[in-house]
């Protein structure tokens, strides 16, 4: 009886035994390699990205230097100083947080603190529906509608076809869904106790909102900002077609600040902006052309991916852990 | 020790009592009225800027045109004979119309129409016989030798196209065209006097007025052209519908993969961190990044695949539907991954351990019992995603997107354009009427899309439904 069992046991255990399957290994690779691709789309990115800047560096027209200290950007005359683009683009994202944090945290605090469920049910899915919007269309809306709205307010002679202000502001309107989600989220993290605690001393719903609320939720909210200015700063269709193709060329010193420098009635070329329009026409590789639409993707590139660490950053440091 | 009492004023201060407590609760709860109505307003700030840019859309989509006729329609009625008081166009049959328009278009012209359809069944209005059975045998036959024959309509309809064919020379929204339509015939008839040379050879007299909807299903089917009488979407349409295909099907396997792989398999080691933190950077990066990725690898580096050479196609360069469809499968990638990744890990661990506990291996539990309960979410998730790609229009551009094409893409070899595209060049134009097609095809761009998110709420249902 004992031998038999002993038997049985030992062909148990031989069926038992892990089975050796090779399919499955194979699966788990190719899933790994899905995995692995991100990796060299990033790789694809900065390779291009830099050895075409490089090209356009190692190229004798300009030098570093010159590129990040040179404000005048005239590539038929072999000029490349980035700043005029950087203006445009800073210029536009600055307006743009104008319009859209006031709105986008007003909504927040409003639909996070304030409404009921049915309000709430009214307004998601119109802020969804911004979300879903293409962008060109959005620069359809800025070019037939906002800017003529600019120029019958301020008058034709002020205001330029293409200006920054319209592409400032639609830019905004197109952010506030982005900033309004991740400061509701924020404000959703903060736990209810912290809000019974105030009611329970005493506290209107404005002072829970204000005092208790948007300070424990901050760190979300200033994250969610930084997040919308990097995509502002990356915002192509609206600016390309609202803020016209003229980079604001300019010299400290010489030209009055706040008549040309910052005039938010005149247009301004942006880095996206010059990109899409240079990648629009006819472009020849291996040109000077070509290869500064990489140094000035590379800027890009830099000046978003530092803006999207500096929110992970924030989060991480400034969050308060709650029990 | 004894406690002092503060000061009465002091105290009055912390606990009001009497009339300054009841002033102080009115002051507080006028206050807090206030700016919840400052909030609201402000949220309704963004509700209204989303009401005027589709009403901006709409309206821009239909309206009055002003056009001047090459041929009036009434001079052909009184041609052949007929009272324009008491016949239309559309009165005379299909004979009297092949008439007309064989007595004004060019022969070239007509043998072009006719080798895409045949007026009649039994005879050739434009073509001799002999030729014609010449070009049915040869290899290129034209579609006309299928044998199809137009119908009245379709005649009506060329005749409208090329006989009378409309010159439109001014155009106003919809709204001002119910209000005031006055006000559009006199700033037309106004601008004729003032700027004449603006309007060629035509004088005020020819000047017609008619209700045009822009946004039309013959808007959709009818090609690019560069009349905007004539302009339609259906070349940008199937390029759109190739792009999304493409993009489909780089970035679903791969994304789901990759989710896959990091919630289920990915044990916390460096390279697993690192491929996340990676795909966090990757959703950040701006799409016009991508587009340059696309120009610079696929479009370039690697144009013997994407102009399809290697296959033995022939696509003059490496700007192919297949590049941009590629481009944006890329861009689309970390954004279906994230998703993925929430969908597979809303999936209650209960689920696993049962698998895992009947012996299953991890593989085996994953695919039939994690990848199941998951799919909605990831329905959900990739159907967003490709809703984005297909408004995406900065990529496009720097992949090279053609500006101008009529020719329907046949394949991922293929030249392209595509409705973002189009809608980006119409805006860029100065004339009014391109404005109104971009607006009509802004309209087509946020049906498709409305119908998108519509067949992901559906989905969603019924596949959770299924699963209950």
């Amino acid at each position: 009886m004992a031998t038999d069992s002993d038997v049985h046991d030992a062909s148990m255990e031989q069926k038992l035994k892990r089975r050796h399957r090779p399919l499955e290994r194979v699966i788990v690779g190719s899933l790994f390699i899905a995995g692995a691709i991100s990796i060299a789309v990033t790789i694809g990115i900065l390779w291009e990205l830099g050895s075409e800047s490089l090209l356009f560096f190692l190229d004798g027209k300009v030098s570093i230097g010159q590129f990040f200290s040179s404000t005048e950007w005239q590539p038929q005359a072999g000029v490349f100083g980035i700043w005029p683009l950087i203006l445009g683009t800073l210029y536009i994202t600055f307006i743009a947080l104008v319009v859209a944090i006031p709105i986008g945290l007003a909504s927040a605090i409003y639909l996070s603190e304030y409404a009921s469920v049915r309000v709430r049910n009214f307004f998601k899915p119109v802020l969804e529906i911004l979300v879903g919007i293409p962008t060109v269309v959005f620069g359809f809306f800025a070019l037939t509608f906002m800017t003529p709205l600019l120029r019958s307010i301020f008058g034709d002679s002020v205001v330029g076809f293409f200006n920054v202000l319209s592409a400032g502001i639609v830019v905004g309107l197109l952010i506030v869904p982005l900033i309004s989600s991740l400061a509701e989220d924020a404000m959703a993290a903060v736990p209810n106790s912290l809000r019974q605690a105030a009611y329970g001393l005493g506290a209107s719903r404005l002072e829970v909102s204000l005092r208790v609320v948007v300070p424990a939720a901050l760190s979300g909210i200033a994250a969610g900002i930084v997040i919308a200015m990097s995509r502002a700063i990356g915002e192509t269709m609206v600016v390309t077609l609202a803020a016209g193709a003229s980079p604001r060329n300019f010299h400290f010193g010489t030209d009055p600040l706040f008549g040309s420098i910052l005039n938010p009635f005149q247009g301004a070329q942006t880095m996206t902006g010059y990109i899409a329009i240079t990648a629009s026409g006819d472009l020849s590789y291996n040109t000077v052309d070509y290869n500064s639409i990489f140094a000035i993707g590379l800027t890009l590139f830099l000046m978003t991916f530092g803006l999207n660490s500096v929110s992970r950053r924030i989060v991480k440091r400034f969050r308060q852990e709650y029990e | 020790m004894t406690v002092t009492a503060p000061p009465d004023r002091e105290r009055q201060e912390y606990f009001p009592s009497g009339d300054d407590y009841q002033h102080l609760l009115h002051k507080k709860s006028r206050r807090g009225w206030t700016v919840k109505m400052m909030l609201l307003l402000l949220l309704a700030t963004a509700v209204l800027g989303l009401v005027i840019l589709l009403y901006t859309i709409v309206d821009d989509s239909f309206g009055l045109v002003a056009v001047v006729n090459q041929n009036e329609p009434e001079d052909i009625l009184a041609s052949y004979g007929y009272d324009p008081a008491v016949t239309a166009l559309s009165d005379l049959n299909k004979e009297q119309l092949v008439d007309v328009l064989a007595g004004t278009v060019s022969s070239g012209v007509g043998r072009r129409l006719e080798r895409d359809k045949r007026f009649f069944e039994d005879r050739l209005v434009f073509e001799s016989q002999e030729k014609w059975d010449e070009i049915c045998a040869s290899d290129e036959a034209p579609t006309g030798c299928d044998g199809g024959v137009r119908d009245k309509g379709d005649v009506l309809e060329l005749v409208e196209e090329r006989v009378i064919a409309p010159d439109i020379v001014a155009a106003e929204g919809l709204t001002a065209s119910i209000l005031n339509p006055n006000g559009f015939k006199d700033s037309v008839e106004k601008d004729f006097v003032e700027n004449p040379a603006s309007y060629g050879d035509y004088s005020y007299d020819q000047v017609r007025y008619k209700w045009r909807a822009w946004f039309s299903w013959k808007f959709v089917t009818s090609p690019a052209s560069d009349k905007p009488e004539i302009a339609g979407v259906r070349t940008a349409v199937l390029g759109s519908i190739w792009l999304v295909f493409i993009t489909v099907l780089f970035a679903v396997p791969v994304g789901v993969g990759a989710a896959i792989y990091l919630e289920e398999f990915a044990r916390p080691t460096r390279v697993n961190d690192f491929i996340q933190t990676n795909i966090n950077n990757l959703a950040g990066v701006p799409s016009i990044i991508y587009g340059m990725l696309g120009l610079a690898i696929l479009v370039r580096l690697l144009e013997p695949i994407t102009s399809g050479s290697l296959f033995g196609e022939g696509a003059p360069n490496g700007r192919t539907i297949l590049s941009a469809g590629l481009t944006l499968g890329l861009l689309t990638l970390p954004v279906v991954i994230i998703s993925s990744q929430e969908a597979i890990r809303a999936v209650p661990n209960s689920l696993r351990n049962a698998g895992l506990g009947l012996g299953a291996t991890k593989w085996q539990t994953v695919r039939s019992q994690v990848l199941p309960v998951a799919i909605p979410g990831i329905m959900t998730g990739t159907i967003l995603a490709v809703a984005r790609a297909i408004g995406e229009t900065a990529p496009l551009i720097l992949v090279g997107a053609a500006s101008f094409i009529t020719v329907t893409p046949n394949g991922p070899f293929s030249q392209f354009t595509a409705l973002p595209i189009q809608i980006f060049q119409w805006t860029s134009f100065p004339q009014e009427e391109w404005r109104h097609l971009a607006a009509a095809a802004s309209l087509v761009l946020l049906v498709l899309l409305l119908t998108l998110n519509a067949v992901a709420v559906i989905l969603r249902n019924r596949y959770s439904r299924r699963l209950n």
